[in-house]
């Protein structure tokens, strides 16, 4: 079976702090401005009868990346486990793809070329969990491989209610944000 | 044909996609090579263990150094209060590493204080002059007239250094501008100050109860990392706050309590909880005194009592009261952590200490539990220290504030204004503490400094205090450094170890070579008798029988976890005189104070204005990180947050306030902010405003953070001193908003 490259983002747990955008930008080396995970805080209802969820977002890992489809240069891939990469080489900085992704997930480098998530494959193949799983004060962010039903991020995706962004998309999300059960 | 926003990509897509295959014909990239993985190259070829210094937790940190850059920094598996995780501040240090404003020469002022006129000079000629002028006040009015002003643990030298100079006045703005009054309510009803990292159980607890505490917001990573860690397991919460916090957010129930009114909706609390016989009976008969007391002290504090002054629903308060009930022992009442509000503060704590004593918390799993530390021995001086002849100047000259655990920072700096106190002050060494931002009242914090003979700065950055100096002495920041271990009590007992990762930047140098070189010119030099901060930290492991080799790589000596609590066989302790939990507190009664805490009402404002309320953003430490161009990404800048009904209808505003429009602040004494956003929101009541401390800088050197956002600071022109331990209640002053246009 294909490895199937997924995680769930616990919004129980999640604070916001952003130390998932941090540790992201110095693993990356990201420039000024640019940012491959951020968090989004929703709020709902009057005072003082308010629902909020907060939620560390980044690329969606799509199983029908409509970026992929955008591309026009093959730059945007499906590569290793499902993963969604941009080649640096071969993008003109078109921006078709961020146009064409429902998440507002890429962003241009100043060098030129679209940037995104990579679930930190660099990392991940060097046995390591990608830099944002691996910072977060409250372990809200599990990596792993969906296709194996015993990997952690299956049985919580099993086990928790959970939803993923906009469904209707087509895309096929593989980022699940674990609800509270009640 | 109608097209999807989609399709029409798609189409589009296609035709670029044509032009690209015409290009990729000569550019010979076309499709055929495989697509790499990217490596971005940041692991380090040398990675260095050391404890962040960005807040005052100090978590372990492993820096990763690559061509002699810092590249990143991640947390320390191996240490107990990160466990291999960092909050953002700590990833983000490398953002203070490469500010581009840092100090990088030492400075001597050349115009009026508070002009901001320096001139560079050599350390030499820094230390010299910083030498010479703290003998001169030696002479003329003894070793006690200097003070220091520390925060963080470079500052360790320096506390040293007075020791050996014989001074008692050392303080910091993190006792009566911070936790103090708590220290002071717990020390009153426990016996003991709770400290930091504060002893609470918080993992185990199965109602967490936050009075005014925005955890989470508030990030101190090991507590942040307990509190997901409680509701990855199902604890619940209660939180009690003006406006609706991330933690509120998570919580089973949010009171949105009015200001000020804290302390009657934890007498309605234990109203409930005593009249239906909730407590632990049991518990308090063995280690309590004054349960009768405060029986009749409560009985008529009931729900209904409390709903006029609190705006609490009595059956929300019964409801909570029960909820808070029903879990004990593992029921915690979080003490909060900045907590000078209205200048009862010390009784709002007492209040807390007694509702946990209620709930046998004390001592038990999941409540209050008990630390263990490890130490090494200090490195040996044969020369004996002096003992100042005076004590600290730190009250005023009648006496007052009986209850002090720590040295007053505020009262140091009112000391510094001629004949306030027992002695006059005459110098000051400021130690990594912008004082601007820390103590109330700017005016007074600068009329104190004019009167000064000496003022010597120590930091990092050009903060607001080193525009007022007469000396800046630029250190270099933790990831340049080594410093003294860290020894804080932990449930796993630690030492951790400063290292430094690169060498200095610029002309900066460490804590320990700064107190070092200035204690040999003032001739303290037998003091400081180690080669450097690392030979110190070697010979002091060495001397307790570590592995020093083995702790540098690890960059923290593990203890034996002890034990912390009646469930692991520690039976629960008190170290009040009478070994007993003082309900009733006998010690405020003979000092003419309330035995058992009241509600006193607050003062209001003035018609059209809001109580000013501050607080944490996760992302900065108030000031310190303000410049910090990494974690300003995320966060920018602060944002007066203002309830949306409020919004719609502002006197003086033409139309409803909206989120992003920039308003004026303009306190009840006139005192005015910069422009700041304003975030237009359901999360807060109408009666108040809410702001992130340490914003609105007015250090023009910090050219990130100049005039960004708006300092609360400013707006704290007022304040009420807790008369138990001298605490400057903040929450005191209250603002209009203006349109921004109308700004002169």
């Amino acid at each position: 079976m294909n490895t199937r490259h997924a995680m769930a983002v616990d919004t129980v747990r999640c604070v916001g702090c952003n130390a998932c955008v941090i540790s992201c930008k110095t693993e990356n080396a990201l420039p000024d401005g640019g940012f491959r995970d951020w968090i989004t805080t929703e709020v709902y209802g009057k005072f003082p009868s308010l629902w909020m969820q907060i939620r560390s977002e980044r690329c969606n890992q799509c199983s029908n990346p409509s970026c992929v489809d955008a591309c026009p240069t093959g730059a945007s891939n499906v590569n290793q486990g499902g993963t969604v990469l941009v080649t640096r080489s071969k993008c003109t900085g078109c921006k078709a793809c961020i146009a064409a992704c429902p998440y507002g997930a890429r962003y241009v480098h100043p060098e030129g070329y679209v940037d995104k998530c990579t679930f930190c494959l660099h990392r991940v193949n060097a046995g390591k969990q990608p830099a944002c799983v691996e910072t977060c004060p409250t372990k809200t962010l599990t990596f792993g491989d969906l296709a194996d039903p015993d990997s952690a991020v299956s049985r919580l995706v099993a086990a928790r209610k959970n939803i993923v962004l906009l469904p209707e998309s087509g895309n096929k999300p593989n980022v699940f944000f674990l609800t509270a059960s009640s | 044909m109608s097209l999807t926003r989609r399709q029409f990509i798609q189409i589009g897509g296609a035709a670029l996609g044509g032009a690209a295959v015409a290009s990729g014909l000569t550019t010979k990239w076309w499709g055929l090579d495989r697509n790499p993985i990217p490596d971005p190259g940041t692991e380090g070829d040398v990675v260095v263990a050391s404890f962040c210094e960005l807040c005052f937790w100090g978590c372990g940190v492993k820096a990763h150094v690559k061509d002699g850059r810092v590249t990143k920094v991640v947390g320390n598996p191996d240490h107990p209060l990160s466990r291999g995780m960092l909050c953002p501040r700590g990833a983000g240090a490398n953002g203070m590493l490469y500010d581009p404003d840092r100090l990088k020469k030492p400075l001597v002022r050349r115009q009026k204080r508070g002009e901001d006129v320096f001139e560079e000079v050599s350390w030499d000629a820094a230390l010299n002059r910083v030498g010479e002028g703290l003998l001169e006040v030696k002479r003329k009015h003894g070793p006690e007239a200097v003070a220091l002003f520390t925060h963080g643990s470079g500052g360790s030298w320096f506390k040293h250094f007075m020791k050996a100079w014989g001074s008692p006045n050392v303080g910091a703005p993190s006792y009566a501008q911070c936790r103090g009054p708590r220290e002071a309510g717990f020390l009153l009803t426990f016996g003991m100050p709770l400290g930091s990292p504060e002893p609470i159980d918080i993992t185990n607890s199965r109602v967490i109860t936050l009075i005014g505490s925005h955890l989470g917001e508030n990030m101190h990573n090991t507590q942040v990392q307990e509190l997901a860690e409680a509701l990855g397991k199902g604890a619940q919460l209660v939180v009690v706050d003006p406006r609706f916090s991330v933690a509120a957010g998570k919580a089973r129930h949010w009171l949105p309590i009015k200001p000020g009114t804290d302390i009657a909706l934890l007498l309605a609390w234990m109203n409930v909880i005593i009249s239906e016989g909730r407590y632990d009976a049991e518990y308090l008969a063995k280690h309590a005194t004054g349960l009768e007391e405060l029986k009749a002290h409560v009985a008529d504090k009931t729900p209904e009592w409390a709903w006029p002054h609190t705006g609490i629903r009595p059956d929300l308060i019964r409801e909570t009261a029960r909820f808070i009930a029903s879990a004990r022992p593992a029921s915690l009442i979080h003490p909060g952590r900045h907590v000078v509000w209205y200048g009862d503060d010390t009784q709002r704590a007492r209040a807390m200490a007694i509702l946990a004593a209620l709930l046998g918390s004390w001592g038990h799993q999941g409540g209050y539990i008990s630390f263990g530390k490890m130490g090494a021995p200090a490195y040996p001086i044969s020369k004996p220290f002096p003992h100042p002849e005076k004590s600290v100047a730190d009250r005023p000259k009648a006496g007052s504030y009986p209850i002090g655990g720590e040295v007053i920072a505020s009262g140091l700096c009112d000391a510094s204004v001629p004949g306030s106190a027992l002695y006059d002050l005459k110098a000051w060494i400021v130690y990594g503490c912008n004082l601007m931002q820390a103590l109330p009242s700017r005016k007074q914090t600068t009329d104190a400094i004019q009167a000064l003979d000496l003022i010597v700065t120590v930091d990092i950055l050009p903060a607001e205090i080193a525009g007022w100096s007469d000396v800046v002495l630029p250190e270099s920041t933790y990831l340049e450094r080594d410093d003294d271990l860290s020894a804080p009590a932990y449930k796993q007992p630690f030492l951790a170890l400063r290292q430094e990762v690169v060498p200095p930047m610029y002309d900066s140098k460490p804590g320990w070579w700064i107190a070092k070189e200035l204690a040999g010119r003032v001739g303290l030099g037998d003091y400081f008798p180690w080669k450097d901060a690392r030979e110190c930290v070697d010979t002091r492991l060495r001397a307790g029988g570590f592995d020093v080799a083995a702790a540098r790589a690890r960059g923290v000596v593990l203890g034996k976890p002890v034990a912390t609590c009646v469930e692991e066989g520690l039976p629960v302790t008190i170290p009040t005189d009478s070994k007993k939990i003082e309900l009733r507190s006998e010690q405020l009664a003979k000092l003419g104070f309330d035995a058992l805490p009241s509600y006193y009402p607050q003062e209001e404002g003035p018609p059209g204005h809001f109580r000013m309320l501050m607080g944490r953003a996760p992302t900065h430490t108030f000031g310190r990180t303000t410049n910090n161009r990494l974690l300003s990404q995320p966060y920018p800048e602060n944002e007066v947050w203002v309830n949306a009904d409020v919004a719609k209808g502002l006197p003086g505003f033409a139309g409803p306030l909206r989120s992003g429009d920039l308003v004026m602040l303009v306190n009840q004494d006139g005192a005015r902010s910069g422009p700041v956003r304003a975030k237009v929101t359901e999360r807060i009541r109408g009666d108040c405003v809410y702001l992130v401390h340490g914003w609105g800088q007015t250090a023009k050197q910090l050219r990130y953070a100049y005039k960004r956002g708006a300092s609360d600071s400013e707006l704290v022109t007022r304040y009420k001193v807790d008369p138990i331990m001298g605490g400057t209640g903040m929450n005191v002053n209250f603002v209009k908003l203006e349109p921004a246009e109308q700004a002169v």
